[in-house]
């Protein structure tokens, strides 16, 4: 199918999409447009203007601040998914992208659009709370920060109003000796996830410290899992514990019942994943 | 909305044109430009028979409207060797990389863009760079064989780069 009419712009600058993004009527920004033109094709989604945010300059930034990693509105699922900053300063990012669409659309599928998006399959805003990341989301009016667990409100919802654009995402350098992992089982490699299940941890005299676990798939948005980390605090790694830790998992979602997956098969991936990326992350941490 | 002018390369040619802006690449390629060999099977971003490179990247042309290539360079399956065979065309045909012939510009495209950085990809690599493009022919196998040999002939042709 063919999508419906729209108006068409294309700014240069960012307070011209933001003023347009007020004044427009229902306007969206089209940013990799992976995911918004196959809504638009099937007419799913109907904006009456698209707002072009490709041709603005300085988007596409990948860079540390200190010790924070700042990502822009343009970056590409590629080139974060190569950048040498993520790789060694965020390495579980570089290899959830392992699982994250195909070639040709990471070339143009922005992170920002895809947190946007708010599938509840999607890897990285999973990803984005286990790494507490924080939202820059601006508006003709100003700017805030919205932390990534409060971002995504639901399926395919976000925090943000309809004149707020996603301008960066500010992710906090794990710390040093953090170990930690990402897997994940979809149909296909490159499609949703039935079932992804992230880990972080750190070890302090064998114990367990500060464990992040999240998970993406298993519910209407992605999230962590905080009924596990109280379990792992504060405990060594046994595979008995990662056990108990994914029944628990695996008690605290509801997942969704779709042909190709039932609830019941999601729950015993999280079971299955969750010992996994605990032992590895574990493994991992120094 | 009024129709926009856009002005760009498509293989090696300047092509301007006046487009509305819901026109698809794909539908500008195959209906405007009049170059069929951009084929469009799912038109929803899934299957990958419609790739062509913009600016020496793979992409989805059902998932870009045509306003948005305004100075860009595409190079869809007719730009590929110059009136004869490329050498990946050739081990397409050497190895039975197609059998209807459906996905094969896709595929192409996804095999150059791939061959462009990585001379010398593992077979593993070649899988990774086709995950996106369906064959419902099921012709994988010698699809991954004939991007392998494309890439030595490639190699042969031009030992520097390898
Ligand atoms: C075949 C296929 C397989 C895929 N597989 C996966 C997968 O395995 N995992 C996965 O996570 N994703 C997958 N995707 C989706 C892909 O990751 C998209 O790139 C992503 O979801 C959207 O990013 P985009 O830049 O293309 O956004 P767009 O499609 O341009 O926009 C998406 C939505 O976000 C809004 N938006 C975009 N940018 C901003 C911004 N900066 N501020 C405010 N609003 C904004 C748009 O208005 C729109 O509503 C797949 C897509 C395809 C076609
Ligand atoms: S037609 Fe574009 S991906 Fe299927
Ligand atoms: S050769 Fe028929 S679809 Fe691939």
């Amino acid at each position: 199918m063919k999508p419906a009419k729209f108006e068409y712009s294309r700014p240069d600058d960012l307070p011209t999409v933001l003023a347009l993004l007020a004044d427009q009527e229902d306007a969206r920004i089209l940013a990799g447009g992976q995911s918004l033109v196959p809504m638009m094709n099937f007419r799913i989604a109907q904006p009456a203007a698209l707002i072009d945010i490709n041709r603005v300059p300085g988007l596409d930034y990948i860079r540390m601040e200190g010790d924070v990693i700042a990502i822009g509105a343009l970056a590409r699922h590629a080139d974060i998914q190569r950048s040498p900053v993520i790789q060694s300063n965020i390495p579980i990012m570089t290899e959830a992208y392992d699982w994250v669409a195909h070639s040709a659309v990471r070339n143009r599928g922005t992170l920002c659009g895809n947190l946007c998006h708010a599938d509840p399959a999607s890897e990285m805003p999973a990803l984005m709370q286990l790494l507490e990341a924080q939202m820059v989301v601006a508006s003709h009016t100003g700017q805030r920060e919205v932390p990534a667990a409060d971002f995504f409100t639901g399926t395919y919802e976000t925090a943000l109003e309809p004149d707020e654009m996603l301008t960066e995402v500010r992710i906090a350098k794990p710390a040093a000796g953090t170990g930690w992992r990402f897997e994940e089982v979809s149909m296909r490699k490159g499609d949703f996830a039935w079932a992804a299940c992230a880990a972080m941890l750190r070890l302090e005299a064998g114990q367990i410290a500060m464990p992040r676990v999240a998970v993406a798939g298993v519910g209407d948005a992605p999230m962590r899992l905080d009924a596990v980390e109280a379990i792992l605090t504060g405990q060594a790694p046994s595979e008995d514990l990662f056990q108990t830790a994914a029944q628990t998992g695996a008690d605290a979602i509801d997942p969704p019942e779709t042909p190709a997956a039932s609830a019941a098969y999601r729950k015993d991936l999280v079971r299955t994943l969750l010992p996994r990326v605990l032992s590895t992350a574990a493994e991992r941490a120094e | 909305m009024d129709k926009i002018e856009v002005s760009l390369t498509v293989n090696g040619r300047t092509r301007a044109a006046l487009v509305s802006p819901r026109m698809l690449l794909s539908d500008f390629i195959r209906h405007e430009l009049a170059l069929p060999g951009t084929h469009v099977g799912c038109e929803h971003g899934v299957c990958g028979s419609c790739n062509v490179l913009v600016d020496g990247k793979a992409v989805r042309s059902c998932l870009m409207f045509a306003v948005q290539t305004d100075g860009a360079q595409i190079t869809t399956i007719e730009g590929f060797g110059d009136g004869d065979l490329d050498p990946i065309q050739t081990a397409f045909w050497e190895e039975h990389g197609l059998q209807c012939g459906f996905c094969t510009p896709g595929m192409l495209a996804s095999a150059k863009e791939l061959l462009d950085h990585n001379p010398d990809p593992s077979d593993e690599e070649i899988r990774e760079a086709i995950s996106g493009n369906l064959c419902r022919c099921t012709g994988y196998e010698y699809i991954i064989n004939a991007i392998r040999s494309a890439a030595a002939k490639l190699r042969a042709a031009d030992p520097a780069a390898a």
